[in-house]
């Protein structure tokens, strides 16, 4: 069986939802949604303070190339565009709507019918996903509409679709293959369109056999899609990773996968596109699984987008007393929220509460030199060379050992015996880094 | 014996002079000529390579100053205006007398005027926290108390209080060479004048939000107001972005300022104590929380 060849972990799976029905949260009360909420440009607001807005109505319009469309996922009254406390407790511009009843756009299909018969146009199709406000679900919110527009002269010569969900707790990926199966393959097969590539891989790890098995009988009538049944092993998520698992290509430093022919969308964006397209509805929900080990009833939600994430922990049973953190996303990639009335986001695949004692890390020790760091880092690099040039400000170094090649999976940082903070200082030193780069260009 | 002797110093000293009079043409052809006031300038300054002055270390800002024919822009903040008077009579020059300056922390956010809300317990570094997100108290604008400030002064002059978890700038040591505001990722040290017996008012926050969720998070923010405003005698107190700050320029130190204060933003350091012991001005009163 395939994986990627380099480094790697293996956290405990702990997947406590996988057997869990998608079920539709209710509405909230009031929603808060976020105007930017993908990777680039921050939208620009099309409605104002005190509108009535319908399910599926353009509330944000994104204008430059990386930006994206945002549209209202419920229907009320706008009470404000203001500045509210996003993840981080940092104030960004935001919308918020009191729910009035669940009315929809008339454009929008709402019927349960699987429409597989595609009569858009590569172009046709690239516009309605911009339209849309589709964006890259895996978690890095990254536009699709630019991913799939080529630059003039380059081909795209495989689809990869990633279902590989190598973060532990999480399901909602896994439980969208299983139930949303035909969906997801009308939407791969769209993406194959817009693309005009030839050849679809459907990235899988063997720790979903149901998942690989339903796919494989679906796919019997496409030929041209093929899943691929992978090792387990942490982080194949990541693009690159993903890419060198399932064709053997290795993305070269500094390069986008479509310098090797590939290009990766998550099984939970072809959901979004098949509705995009085929049905014409807006990003506007997506799965999210809320779990933890003392949670109540570990669930996979159906949720609109700007519910309060304590709206999802109250519906999983409501927070265990000994909460020691409330995480956005995985264990492994995600990121801890300072506030329970932070809304869920397009970007939004997990909410993980873990318990007091686990949540805790240890005070770091002195670095042993045993080289784990180095063994498990996926892209080849050594963790602890780049956090100690980060902690030291020596970012020209820092470059040199290709500290922007890092995909900031955590291996590194998981795996350390000394219990060091080695991703907190590459995260700054990338930062840094990168405004130094930037500067660089600007003179 | 003696032969091997005599044949040794003479080799020996054949190639001494050899060597002597290639090296001579050498230094001759290789010859840098530099203005001896370099390193008579070089001399008078303190030699803390702390780059204060904006330049590399003290040689590259001798270097400068022999170049320079107007000194008016540059100032050594270490050596202070006695240096810098010496290095102008070396140069023939004119040097105006500059008002010494020091650090000053504007955030009162201490444990107890800004209780903490959530646990961080990433890598020991502001900027990495700042990144992260608004840190323990909340304030996404307040000091974060992990000493990004203190590893970059060069003159042990900041170390951050056991009790407050604020940078505490100390009188005698700051010499004003701004490493410490380039530290700071939430830019809240900045250099003020000394003043005379080292008095001083300034506004002690940096929070650009509403009073509202400014004050949420810190009972000593400042909430924009305007009070301040309308009490300064000499206009030199702005408001922007709901944030007021003293111009230490225009600033006369009268006080009046700090008592209309609702939230006690502003602060009074090394004043007498007003009312209470008006017969003993010698008692300074050390970061008075509320005034």
């Amino acid at each position: 069986m395939r994986t990627f060849k380099i480094g790697g972990v293996h956290p405990p799976e702990l997947k406590l939802s996988a057997d869990r029905e998608i079920e539709l949260l209710p509405l909230p009360a009031k929603v808060i949604i976020p105007l930017s909420q993908s990777l680039g440009a921050p939208s620009r607001a099309a409605i104002q303070k005190g509108d009535l807005v319908k399910v599926g109505q353009l509330i944000a319009k994104g204008e430059s190339f990386i930006s994206s469309n945002v549209h209202s996922s419920v229907s009320g009254k706008v009470t404000r565009i203001d500045d509210v406390m996003d993840s981080s407790g940092y104030r960004r511009p935001a919308v918020l709507i009191d729910v009035e009843g669940d009315e929809w756009e008339e454009s929008i299909d709402r019927s349960p019918d699987l429409k597989s018969e595609i009569t858009a146009s590569s172009e046709e199709i690239i516009r309605k996903i911009y339209d849309m406000g589709v964006v890259g679900l895996g978690g890095a919110t990254f536009p699709s509409h630019v991913k799939l527009r080529l630059p003039e002269g380059k081909k795209a010569e495989y689809l990869l679709i990633n279902g590989v969900e190598c973060e532990p707790y999480l399901t909602a990926d896994h439980r969208v293959m299983l139930e949303q199966g035909e969906e997801v393959i009308t939407g791969i097969r769209l993406l194959m369109r817009a693309l005009a590539v030839e050849k679809a891989f459907i990235g899988i790890e063997n720790n979903k056999p149901d998942a690989i098995h339903h796919l494989q009988q679906l796919c019997i009538p496409f030929p041209e899609i093929e899943v691929v049944p992978l090792k387990v092993k942490y982080p194949q998520g990541g693009e690159k990773q993903l890419i060198k698992a399932v064709t053997g290509r290795e993305t070269p430093s500094g390069k986008l996968p479509l310098e090797v022919g590939c290009v990766v969308q998550n099984v939970g964006t072809a959901l979004a596109v098949y509705e995009a397209v085929q049905k014409n509805k807006p990003l506007i929900d997506r799965v999210v699984t809320v779990t933890g080990k003392k949670l109540d009833r570990p669930s996979n939600l159906r949720v609109r987008i700007g519910t309060p994430v304590g709206n999802l922990i109250e519906y999983a049973g409501g927070l265990p007393e000994d909460t020691g953190k409330v995480i956005s996303g995985g264990p492994m990639m995600g990121k801890a929220l300072s506030s329970l009335d932070v809304p869920v986001v397009k970007g939004t695949s997990g909410i993980l509460l873990m318990p007091g004692i686990e949540s805790k890390r240890a005070a770091p020790l002195n670095c042993i030199r045993c080289g784990r760091c180095v063994t498990v880092c996926p892209m080849g690099l050594e963790p602890i060379l780049l956090a100690q040039l980060s902690e030291n400000f020596l970012f020209e170094k820092a470059e040199k050992e290709r500290i922007m090649d890092c995909i900031e999976c955590g291996s590194c940082q998981y795996t350390c015996p000394a219990g060091r903070p080695l991703l907190d200082y590459i995260r700054l030193g990338k930062n840094k880094t990168g405004i130094m780069i930037r500067n660089r260009g600007k003179k | 014996m003696n032969e091997t002797l005599v044949f040794a110093v003479i080799s020996l000293s054949a190639i001494g002079v050899i060597s002597a009079v290639i090296l001579y043409f050498v230094a001759q052809k290789f010859k840098i000529i530099e203005d001896p006031r370099i390193d008579l300038v070089s001399e008078k300054l303190p030699g803390a390579n702390c780059g204060g002055c904006g330049l590399a270390g003290c040689r590259a800002f001798a270097e400068q100053l022999v170049k320079s024919s107007d000194l008016s822009a540059l100032n050594c903040p270490v050596g202070g205006s006695e240096v810098m008077k010496e290095v102008a009579s070396i140069l023939g020059l004119e040097v105006e007398e500059k008002e010494p300056l020091i650090a000053v922390v504007r955030c009162n956010g201490s444990r107890v005027n800004a209780p903490q809300k959530m646990i961080y317990d990433g890598a020991e570094s502001c900027a990495f926290a700042h990144a992260l997100g608004t840190g323990e108290s909340g304030c996404p604008t307040g000091c974060l108390g992990l000493g990004d400030c203190v590893v970059s002064c060069n003159f042990d002059a900041i170390y951050i209080s056991p009790e407050t978890g604020l940078p505490v700038v100390s009188d005698e040591n700051c010499v004003a060479c701004g490493a410490c505001v380039k530290a700071c990722p939430r830019n809240i040290i900045e250099l003020r004048k000394k003043g005379k017996k080292d008095r001083r008012i300034y506004v002690s926050c940096v929070n650009t939000e509403k009073g509202g969720p400014a004050r949420k998070n810190c009972q000593v923010a400042c909430i924009g107001c305007g009070k301040c405003v309308k009490e300064c005698p000499f206009d030199a107190i702005t408001l922007v972005n709901n944030l007021a700050y003293i111009d230490y320029d225009k600033c006369r130190l009268c006080r009046k300022c700090a008592p209309v204060c609702p939230t006690g933003a502003i602060l009074e350091i090394n004043f007498p104590l007003k009312k209470e012991k008006p017969a003993d001005p010698g008692i300074a009163v050390e970061n008075p929380t509320v005034v």
